[in-house]
C-alpha cells in the first residue's frame, strides 16, 4: 500500500496559527496507528482564514479540513482522516472550496497545489516549461509576449513591464541585473510572501526568464528581514535549482548563464522603493536616489537593472506559456490580467484572492471577505498600503482598475486591502499615515523629512481642537508641499491617505475636543 | 543642427543647451538664478533640498532644476507664481527646524539660507512646535560644528566621497533623526578638509579658529596667493582693521578650482604668533638688544661693504618673491659676489648646469587631468602640493593609471596603478628605465646606473602603462629634489620619459622656485638664466666656508635648510650673519648676529611664479606687525646703503616692471641633457636618507599656525620626529 499524502502548509500565516504543531501531531498519530503517510509541507492556497488547512489525498482528490488544531488531530484520525472521513473540520474537496474556485489563478496557481521544494513536483506542474520555451523562441519573443500581455508592475507604480524590460534589453552594458523587489512593506500585503513560500521555484524561473530576455546574468532577491521562513524556503529552492542545473552557468545546455543571490533587508519601509533598494543591495544606507538615471539605464552598481516586484515577475511564465494575448484578455481597460489581492484588517475571511481586474472592492470584501470580522458596517478601506487613500464605504463599487482608482484619488498599489469598520477613528488614521512617513522617511529630502514630522504635530493640534480651521489650511498646504516637492513617492504620496480623511471623514476631527 | 544641442526656453528666452544637461546649468549660464542648497557644480547631484523647483510647461509638478535634464522644446519658468510658490514652500519647511540664531552665527551675512530666507521666507512661521536640536560634533581643530543648523544638503558628505576620496562625514539615522556625523568620534583630517566650511550653505560647519571673531560684513576682502607650495592657490584674505581674520578660496579653475588646502586657510594664524620679531635686534657679546631700523640697516650695510667680495653669502628660500629676488641678485652683483642661492632644500647640485631655466611641471596644472598615465617619483605629493594631489586623484578617477615610485608608502585615496617602494629612488627608477628600454639601448647617461639592473614585473607594468598611454608624464617630487643623488634620479626619470614617449616635469619647492631662478637667485646663473662667468657657491658650500657676511632672507636655518647638515652651528661660526625674518627662534638667536623684522606674505606685496609658469602678483593685505617691514623694502634700503645703482624704486611694482623689462625670452623647456655618463651612486640611495617634510612643517608660517599644529596629522608627524 502506498503512503497516503497529507498536506500541511509550511507557510508563515499557517505556521503562525499552529500548522507546525498540527503536522507533528499528524505524524505522531500516523505512527501510532501504524499507517504510512507522506507528509507534504505545501504552501498556502491563500485562504488564510481557514489555516491551518490540512488536505488528504484520497483517490486522486484532495480533501480539505480547515482551521485544524493540534488537539483536533486524534479525533480526526479516529474519524478516518486518511480516508477523507467526516469531521466537523472537513470542508470537502479543495477544488470545491468556493473561496478558491471563483478566483482567476494565473500567477499563484501553484501555491498550495505543489510541494514548493520538490523539483519533481514543480516540473510535473509545468515548472521550467516557460524557460525552455523562452530558450527555444529567443529573447525577443519573450519581450514581445510580455509587452503584448499589458502586464504592469505590481509593486506599486503600475509601470508597463514590457517597456521596462525592453529598455534594459536595449541598453548596452557588460553586465545587467535582475533585482526582484521582495521587500513587501505595504500594510495588509502578503502575496509576495505567499508566492515565495508556495512556489519559490516559480519565482526563480521567472527571474531567469527576465534575465534571458534582457541579457542579465545575475539576479538578486531583496527580501524583507521579517520573513525568516521565506528566507529558509528560498535558500533551499535556490540550492535545488543550482544543483539541478536550472541556475548557474550554461543552464540546461542553453548557453545562458544566470544565478541569483538572496539578500536580506534590515527593516526599513523605504528600502522597498526601488532606488533605495538598489543602494541597500550595494551595501549602502537605504536612501533614495534621484532619477534620472532610471535603474533601467544605470541601476545596481551603475548597470542596467530590471527592478520588478515578485508578483510582476511571477506572472510572466504563464504569459510565455500561454501567450500575452491570453493575459491581456483578462481584466479591464488598461488594467490587464489578474492581481493577487490581499484581504486584511477587519475582515471575516482574510486571505489572498487572485482575480482579474475589474472586480469591485465590494465584491472582494463581501463575496470573498464575508464582510467585517466585527460584523459591523464597513467605514473605510485602505488599498495600496500606507500611502494609499482611505476609501469611504460609498465608493466600494469602484472597480479595481488602476485608472478608476486614480480618478477617486486612490491607488491599487500592491493590492493590499485593509478594512475598517464604523468604530475606526479616521482622524487617528490620518495621524497614523503621517506618523508612518515620519518614522519611515529616509530623511533625504526636505519636504518628506520635515513635512511628515510637522504634519503629525499639525494633526495632533487638529485632533485636540486647537485652531482647527487654521490648522486644516496649514495641513492642506503641507500636503501640497510634500506631494509636489518630495523626491520619491514616500513623501509624495503620504498626503493621499491624509487628504482622503480630510475629504471623506472630516467629522472625525470634530469628535474629540472643541475649538479652543 | 547637432544632435547634442537642444533648444529650450528659459523665462521666455530661447536658449541652446547640451542634451542631457541639467536645467540648473542652463539657467545659471543665462543668469536666471534658481535658489539651491544641495546643488554644487563640483559635486554630484543629490536633489535632496528641493529648493530649486521650477515650473516646466506640460509637467504638472514643479521640477528640481538640478536634477531635470533638458529636453528639446522644454519651456522653463524660474520665477512664475508656481515656481516661486514651490520654492517658498520648501523654504518654509527648512526654516521650521532651523534655529534662526543668525545673531550668534558666524555664517550670518554670507549664509545661503539667510539670503534665500529674505527672498523666499515668511516673517512669521506657521509652525510653532519645538525645533529639532542636534548635538554638536567635535571633528577636530579646524572646523566648528553647530549641527542644529544643518539643513542636510549633504554637500559635506559628497565632498568627502567625491573630492577627497576620504568619506569621513556621512548620514546616520533616517527621517527627522537623520544627521550628519563621523559615525565614530574622529576628526575630519584630509589636507583639503576645511573646504566643507565654504560648501556648507549654512552655519553648521564653520571656521573654528575664526569663531566669533568678526562679522562677515565688517571685513574687507583682499586677493592674495598662497605661499605654501608650487601651486600658488588663489586666496582671499578677510581683513578687519588691518588684521587678517580668515582666508577663503578665490576660485581659479586653472589653478585651484574652488578649493584650497587647509594650510592655505589656516597659516594666517602665524602672522599673529608670539614668535613675531617686533623690532630689529643686534647681538653684542652674546646678548641681544633692540635697535632702531636705521641703526640696524646701517650696521648691515657696513658689514656687507667691508666684507671681502668672495666672502659674502646671500641665502633665500623658494618663498622669496620675484621682486625680492631681483633686488637680492642686484645687490649680489653690485657687491661682486655670486654666492647667492635659494635652493635650501637641494643636496645634490653637481648637475646644476643641466637644470632647465626654471623648474616646471611639464604641463599646466589643469592638464594633469588629461593624462592617461602618470608616474610620480620621489614625492609625498599630498603633503608637497595638496592641489596637485587632488588633480592626480581626478585623473585617476577618470581612469588614468597613476603610479608611484617612492621609498616610503604614502596613502592615496584612489586606485593606484602601481606602487614601487621599499628601495632607494635610484634603484626603483633604474628598474623602470630598464623595463622601458625593453632590450633596446638606454640613453648613454644612465647606462652605468642601469648596469646589472633587471626589471621586475612591477617595473615593467609602470613602463608599459606609460608607453601605452596616449598622453603620459613622469613627475618628480620634492623628495626627489632633495635626494642626495638628484642627478641620478633626474637622469633616470628623464630617460624613462624619453623611452616611453612621456613628457617630463616635476613639483618645485615653495611658492616661487621658478621666480627665484628667473631672478638669478642662483650661484651659477644670472638673471634670465644666463650662465655666470664664474659660478658662486651653493648653499652647502657657503655654509662650509668661512664668510665675512651672510644674509639670510626669511630662512629658518634649523627647519628650512636641507642642503647642508648642522646649518645652525655652521652659521653660528660665521663672522656676521644678518637675518631678515618675521619670526624669532632659538636657532636664529644662535645663528644670527643681527635680526631685521620682515613682513609675512600678508604684509608684503610681490609676485610668485608657480610651477606651471603663471605669474601671480599680490598686494599686502594686512598691517605690519610690530616694526616689521616688507622684505623688498628692506632690501631696497640695504641696496641704497651699499650704493647699489638704480635702487630708487617707489613700489614693488616698479621692481617687478624693471625686472620683466630686462628679462628676455623665457624658455619653458624641460628637456634634459646630461653631461656624460652618470656614475653609480653607491650609498647615496638609502631610503633612510630621503627627506620628507610633513604637511604642516613646510614653512615658518605653517609651523606656527596653532590650529594646524593641533591636527592629528601634525601630532602624528611630531610623534614620528620626536620618537
Ligand atoms: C516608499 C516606497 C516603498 C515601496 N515598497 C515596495 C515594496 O515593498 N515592494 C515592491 O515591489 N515595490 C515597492 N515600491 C515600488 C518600487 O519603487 C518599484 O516601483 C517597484 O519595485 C517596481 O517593480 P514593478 O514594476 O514590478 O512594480 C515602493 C515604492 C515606494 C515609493
Ligand atoms: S520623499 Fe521621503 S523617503 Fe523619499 S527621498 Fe524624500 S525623504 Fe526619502
Ligand atoms: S553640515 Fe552643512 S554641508 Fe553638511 S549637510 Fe549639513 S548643511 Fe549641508
Ligand atoms: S538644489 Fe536642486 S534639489 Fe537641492
Amino acid at each position: 500500500m502506498t503512503a497516503t499524502k497529507v498536506y500541511v502548509p509550511r507557510e508563515t500565516s499557517a505556521v503562525s496559527v499552529g500548522a507546525d504543531e498540527v503536522a507533528v501531531a499528524i505524524a505522531r498519530e500516523a505512527k501510532q496507528s501504524g499507517t504510512s503517510i507522506e507528509l507534504i509541507r505545501n504552501g498556502s492556497w491563500g485562504a488564510t482564514w481557514l489555516e491551518p488547512l490540512v488536505e488528504v489525498e484520497v483517490d486522486g482528490a484532495r480533501i480539505a479540513y480547515g482551521n485544524v488544531s493540534e488537539e483536533d488531530v486524534p479525533a480526526m484520525f479516529a474519524a478516518g482522516l486518511l480516508e477523507g472521513g467526516e469531521h466537523k473540520r472537513r470542508l470537502g474537496p479543495i477544488m470545491e472550496v468556493g473561496y478558491l474556485i471563483r478566483q482567476d489563478r494565473w500567477t499563484c496557481w501553484r501555491c498550495g497545489l505543489i510541494d514548493p521544494l520538490s523539483l519533481q513536483d514543480f516540473r510535473l506542474h509545468q515548472g521550467f516549461n516557460a524557460l525552455e520555451k523562452a530558450f527555444a523562441e529567443g529573447p525577443d519573443a519573450v519581450l514581445d509576449s510580455v509587452t503584448e500581455s499589458g502586464l504592469r508592475g505590481r509593486g506599486g507604480a503600475g509601470f508597463p513591464t514590457g517597456i521596462k524590460w525592453r529598455t534594459v534589453a536595449e541598453t548596452d552594458a557588460d553586465q545587467k541585473y535582475i533585482a526582484c523587489n521582495a521587500d513587501e512593506g505595504d500594510s495588509g500585503t502578503f502575496s509576495d510572501r505567499m508566492l515565495m513560500e508556495g512556489d519559490p521555484l516559480g519565482l526563480i524561473e521567472s527571474m531567469a526568464i527576465a534575465g534571458y530576455a534582457v541579457g542579465a546574468s545575475k539576479g538578486y532577491i531583496y527580501l524583507r528581514s521579517e520573513y525568516p521562513l521565506t528566507y529558509a524556503i528560498l535558500t533551499r529552492a535556490l540550492e535545488t535549482a543550482r544543483d539541478s542545473g536550472w541556475l548557474g552557468d550554461n543552464i540546461q545546455g542553453s548557453g545562458f548563464d544566470f544565478d541569483i543571490e538572496l539578500h536580506l533587508g534590515a527593516g526599513s519601509y523605504v528600502c522597498g522603493e526601488e532606488t533605495a533598494m538598489l543602494e541597500s543591495l550595494e551595501g549602502k544606507k537605504g536612501i533614495v536616489r534621484y532619477k534620472p538615471p532610471l535603474p533601467a539605464h544605470e541601476g545596481l552598481f551603475g548597470k542596467p537593472t530590471v527592478v520588478n516586484n515578485v508578483i510582476t515577475l511571477a506572472s510572466v511564465p504563464n504569459i510565455v506559456n500561454l501567450g500575452g494575448e491570453r493575459y491581456a484578455g483578462m481584466g479591464v481597460n488598461r488594467s490587464k490580467g489578474t492581481l493577487a489581492f490581499q484581504l486584511a484588517g477587519n475582515i471575516k475571511r482574510g486571505g489572498l484572492v487572485e482575480k482579474s481586474f475589474g472586480v469591485t472592492l465590494r465584491e472582494l470584501i463581501d463575496d470573498w471577505g464575508g464582510g467585517t470580522a466585527s460584523g459591523r458596517p464597513v467605514k473605510a478601506v485602505q488599498v495600496g498600503g500606507p500611502l494609499g487613500a482611505y476609501i469611504p464605504a460609498a465608493q466600494l463599487d469602484t472597480p479595481l482598475d488602476y485608472e478608476a482608482f486614480v480618478d477617486i484619488g486612490a491607488m491599487i498599489g500592491h493590492g493590499g486591502i485593509v478594512v475598517f469598520d464604523d468604530t475606526a477613528d479616521m482622524a487617528q488614521q490620518a495621524r497614523f499615515a503621517m506618523e508612518f512617513c515620519a518614522i519611515e522617511s529616509c530623511g533625504k529630502c526636505t519636504p518628506c523629512r520635515i513635512g511628515s514630522t510637522r504634519g503629525v504635530e499639525v494633526i495632533d493640534r487638529m485632533i485636540a481642537g486647537e485652531k482647527r480651521e487654521e490648522n486644516y489650511d496649514l495641513l492642506v498646504e503641507l500636503c501640497d508641499t510634500m506631494e509636489d516637492a518630495s523626491l520619491c513617492a514616500m513623501g509624495g504620496m503620504t498626503p493621499y491617505p491624509v487628504r482622503s480623511v480630510l475629504k471623506h471623514f472630516a467629522e472625525d476631527f470634530a469628535s474629540s475636543g472643541g475649538d479652543r | 543642427m547637432s544632435d547634442d544641442i537642444v533648444n529650450i526656453e528659459v523665462d521666455g528666452e530661447a536658449v541652446e543647451a547640451r542634451r542631457g544637461q541639467m536645467l540648473i546649468e542652463v539657467t545659471d549660464a543665462v543668469g536666471a538664478y534658481v535658489p539651491r542648497f544641495c546643488y554644487h557644480d563640483k559635486l554630484s547631484v543629490a536633489a535632496n533640498c528641493r529648493m530649486c523647483l521650477v515650473e516646466v510647461e506640460k509637467v504638472p509638478k514643479p521640477m528640481p532644476a538640478c536634477a531635470t535634464p533638458v529636453g528639446e522644446g522644454m519651456k522653463v519658468f524660474t520665477k512664475s507664481p508656481k515656481a516661486i510658490a514651490a520654492q517658498k514652500a520648501t523654504m518654509e519647511f527648512l526654516l521650521i527646524n532651523h534655529p534662526l540664531d543668525c545673531p550668534i552665527c558666524d555664517q550670518g551675512g554670507e549664509c545661503e539660507l539667510q539670503d534665500l530666507a529674505i527672498g523666499y521666507g515668511r516673517d512669521v512661521s506657521r509652525y510653532n512646535d519645538g525645533k529639532r536640536v542636534v548635538k554638536d560634533k567635535d571633528i577636530g581643530p579646524l572646523v566648528s560644528t553647530d549641527m542644529t543648523r544643518c539643513i542636510h544638503c549633504t554637500r559635506c558628505v559628497r565632498f568627502g566621497e567625491e573630492i577627497t576620496g576620504k568619506p569621513q562625514l556621512g548620514t546616520t539615522d533616517r527621517g527627522e533623526n537623520m544627521k550628519i556625523g563621523t559615525y565614530v568620534e574622529q576628526s575630519v583630517d584630509h589636507e583639503l578638509s576645511a573646504n566643507i566650511i565654504d560648501l556648507c550653505p549654512v552655519g553648521a560647519l564653520n571656521n573654528k579658529p575664526y569663531r566669533y571673531s568678526a562679522r562677515a560684513w565688517e571685513m574687507a576682502q583682499h586677493a592674495t596667493v598662497s605661499p605654501h607650495d608650487c601651486v600658488g592657490s588663489n586666496l582671499y584674505a578677510h581683513v578687519l582693521r588691518g588684521t587678517v581674520k580668515r582666508i577663503v578660496p578665490r576660485a581659479n579653475e586653472s589653478i585651484n578650482e574652488s578649493w584650497i588646502a587647509d594650510r592655505d586657510r589656516y597659516s594666517y594664524e602665524a602672522i599673529y604668533s608670539g614668535d613675531r620679531l617686533m623690532r630689529p635686534r643686534v647681538k653684542e657679546n652674546g646678548a641681544w638688544r633692540d635697535v632702531d631700523w636705521e641703526g640696524a640697516l646701517a650696521q648691515a650695510a657696513d658689514v656687507l661693504k667691508s666684507a671681502d667680495q668672495d666672502k659674502v653669502a646671500l641665502i633665500a628660500t623658494p618663498a622669496v618673491t620675484v621682486e625680492e629676488g631681483h633686488l637680492l641678485s642686484q645687490i649680489a652683483d653690485h657687491l661682486g659676489t655670486a654666492n647667492i642661492d635659494h635652493r635650501v632644500g637641494r643636496r645634490d647640485v653637481s648637475d646644476q648646469d643641466n637644470d632647465p631655466m626654471y623648474p616646471s611641471l611639464g604641463c599646466s596644472i589643469a592638464e594633469i587631468e588629461q593624462h592617461d598615465a602618470i608616474l610620480v617619483a620621489g614625492s609625498n605629493v599630498r603633503a608637497e602640493a595638496p592641489i596637485i594631489a587632488h588633480r592626480l586623484r581626478k585623473a585617476a578617477v577618470a581612469g588614468a593609471a597613476i603610479s608611484f615610485a617612492n621609498s616610503s608608502v604614502y596613502e592615496y585615496l584612489f586606485d593606484v596603478a602601481n606602487y614601487l617602494s621599499g628601495a632607494g629612488l635610484v634603484e626603483l627608477l633604474a628598474g623602470v628605465a630598464v623595463a622601458a628600454a625593453d632590450g633596446n639601448s638606454l640613453p648613454d647617461s644612465v647606462t652605468e646606473l642601469c648596469d646589472g639592473v633587471t626589471a621586475s614585473g612591477a617595473h615593467k607594468d609602470v613602463a608599459r602603462s606609460l608607453a601605452e598611454a596616449d598622453r603620459a608624464i613622469v613627475l618628480l617630487g620634492n623628495i626627489a629634489g632633495r635626494h642626495a643623488s638628484y642627478t641620478a634620479v633626474r637622469a633616470l626619470a628623464a630617460a624613462i620619459a624619453e623611452l616611453t614617449g612621456a613628457s617630463f616635469g616635476g613639483l618645485s619647492e615653495g611658492p616661487n622656485s621658478a621666480g627665484a631662478c628667473l631672478a638669478g637667485v642662483l650661484p651659477h646663473r644670472a638673471q634670465g638664466g644666463e650662465n655666470r662667468v664664474t659660478a658662486g657657491l651653493d648653499v652647502a658650500s657657503m655654509l662650509a666656508q668661512a664668510m665675512d657676511a651672510v644674509v639670510l632672507v626669511n630662512v629658518e636655518p634649523d627647519a628650512d635648510i636641507h642642503a647642508a647638515t648642522d646649518a645652525v652651528a655652521r652659521l653660528a661660526e660665521q663672522a656676521f650673519v644678518v637675518a631678515l625674518t618675521p619670526f624669532v627662534s632659538d636657532a636664529l638667536l644662535e645663528a644670527a648676529d643681527l635680526l631685521l623684522p620682515t613682513g609675512t606674505f600678508a604684509e608684503t606685496s610681490g609676485t610668485y611664479v608657480n610651477v606651471e609658469g603663471t605669474w601671480q602678483s599680490f598686494s599686502g593685505v594686512a598691517s605690519a606687525v610690530g616694526e616689521a617691514r616688507p622684505t623688498w623694502k628692506v632690501l631696497r634700503v640695504l641696496g641704497n646703503l651699499v650704493d647699489a645703482p638704480g635702487f630708487d624704486y617707489v613700489t614693488s611694482v616698479d621692481v617687478r616692471d624693471e625686472f620683466v623689462a630686462r628679462l628676455g625670452e623665457i624658455s619653458t623647456s624641460n628637456a634634459y641633457e646630461a653631461s656624460g655618463r652618470i656614475a653609480k651612486v653607491n650609498g647615496a640611495d638609502a631610503p633612510a636618507n630621503d627627506i620628507d617634510i610633513p604637511l604642516y612643517s613646510v614653512d615658518a608660517l605653517v609651523r606656527r599656525a596653532t590650529a594646524l599644529q593641533l591636527t592629528d596629522e601634525a601630532q602624528r608627524a611630531r610623534a614620528v620626529s620626536d620618537g
